[in-house]
């Protein structure tokens, strides 16, 4: 690995310093199960690594704030798999942050950092869109609140400033009963990146959100308010085509190594109506 | 010549200080600096999970750590789990069950099963295949790894 500085701030305020001191020759290492990678192969150069692990203000684990559960933005996916509140409430997110990777990764990668690497199969980010989340940016000018759906721009790009750290991400609890599920395609079982990844939510009240990637430049969230997925006896012929205005968004790239366009755009439709029949069973059952 | 910077960490119980350059990792650190060449080198992307090492309790592909991150750490390598010069009853039961052919994905296969049994002493077989699910072996142990794994658990005080 070439030579690069490493600075370890103690405190948010000495790590938005460093930022605007090295501007874009310095690179946040949260989890570094990216980074590293990048580092080691050359796409990135940082002539600075900034070691955001030991900032106190992203080290608040997962606690509950006026109606949200807070993620903080030095959570690893273990430890997000294994919570209970969590588990219960977002479901689809549990699920999610415990088939990232393997064992080793999840107990090094963090939410924030799988949101800022923004690949367009990262696991989270389609629960993170079902469920409504904000990601709260801490920057020269204080802390700015970004809804999950404006973050994403394409793969490795996000609408985050520079001079901007990710110090949380937000879910606010939902209002009613729903039920929620994480599905996805890989090659293999166990350690793979996903050719498709989705995810589901519904309401009492009939609305399904539903978000997949891996199929285009940044995962795609698309809300039915029309209540036929939702309603179990509507006919299967109705379902299908409210999917296909749902999916219109999908583009997968021919050039990927993973699974061609096609195969993508099947198991899209396939994924989708297993999430959404897990997501009313859950709901169902509370 | 890059500037270094001293580092403490706990190594299989021992502390130890070393001065680490920035963008040495803690596989590289381990190997060449401490002579702990039981942690091997092989797929540097986090894939195989050869590298497998325990910090803080918790397993990590040390290829995607750097050092300097491990500075007040409790580092576990293999080298760590035989005690008086006995085998751990995990490092016995891989030799038992015929787990081990060429060797080289064994440290980290031992160093993902200990972390695993640690947390989860009586592991179903569908826990221990998502537990060694990072854990690469080309000569195809799989069957032998599992089971030498389970008959550790096995002989845990239930």
């Amino acid at each position: 690995m070439y030579a690069f500085a490493y600075e370890r701030p103690a405190t948010l305020a000495e790590a938005l310093a460093l930022l605007e001191a090295h501007g874009p020759d310095a690179r946040l290492l949260a989890g570094g199960t990216d980074l590293i990678i990048r580092l080691r192969d050359g796409s990135a150069r940082p002539a600075v690594v900034i070691d955001v692990k030991r900032i106190p203000e992203l080290c608040g684990g997962i606690r509950e704030e006026d109606g949200r559960l807070v993620i903080g933005a030095s959570t690893v996916m273990t430890d997000i798999a294994a919570d209970a509140r969590v588990r219960r409430r977002f479901t689809a997110l549990a699920e999610a942050a415990s088939v990232v990777g393997s064992v080793q990764i999840r107990n090094r990668a963090t939410l924030a950092g799988n949101i800022c690497n923004a690949s367009p199969a990262a696991d989270t980010a389609t629960p993170l869109l079902v469920y409504d989340a904000t990601v709260v940016a801490a920057g020269p000018g204080g802390l700015r609140r970004i809804p999950i759906d404006d973050f994403f721009v394409r793969s490795g790009v996000t609408t985050l400033a520079p001079g901007e750290i990710v110090t949380a991400v937000e879910l606010p609890f939902p209002d009613g009963p729903i039920g929620a599920a994480h599905t996805r395609r890989t090659r293999r079982r166990g350690h793979d990146l996903a050719s498709v990844t989705l995810s589901c939510a519904v309401d009492a009240t009939g609305r399904t959100r539903i978000a997949y990637g891996s199929v285009g430049p940044r995962p795609v969230l698309v809300v039915d308010e029309s209540g036929i997925l939702a309603d179990p006896v509507a006919p299967a012929e109705a379902k299908a085509a409210v999917l296909e205005t749902v999916f219109a968004g999908a583009s997968p790239s021919p050039r990927s190594m993973r699974a061609s366009p096609e195969y993508r755009l099947a198991m899209l439709r396939v994924l989708g109506a297993r999430a959404i029949a897990t997501a009313l069973d859950r709901m169902a059952r509370g | 010549m890059t500037r270094t910077v001293p580092i403490s960490l706990n190594v299989n119980g021992r502390p130890r200080t070393v001065d680490v350059a920035p963008n040495h990792t803690l596989l590289e650190v381990l190997r060449e600096d401490l002579d702990l060449t039981g942690t091997k080198e092989c797929c540097l992307v986090g894939e195989c999970g050869a590298c497998t090492v325990i910090v803080d309790g918790r397993s990590v592909d040390s290829c995607l750590m750097l050092a300097i991150e491990a500075d007040g750490a409790d580092v576990l390598t293999v080298e760590g789990l035989a005690a008086d010069g006995r085998l751990s009853p995990l490092q016995a039961a891989f030799l038992d069950k015929g787990g081990v052919q060429c060797g080289f994905c064994i440290p980290g296969q031992i160093m993902s099963a200990h972390a695993l049994l640690a947390e989860n002493p009586h592991p179903s077989r569908a826990e221990v295949e998502e537990g060694i699910a990072g854990n690469l072996c080309r000569c195809g142990c799989y069957e032998q790894i599992f089971e030498a794994i389970l008959a550790t658990a096995e002989g845990v005080e239930r």
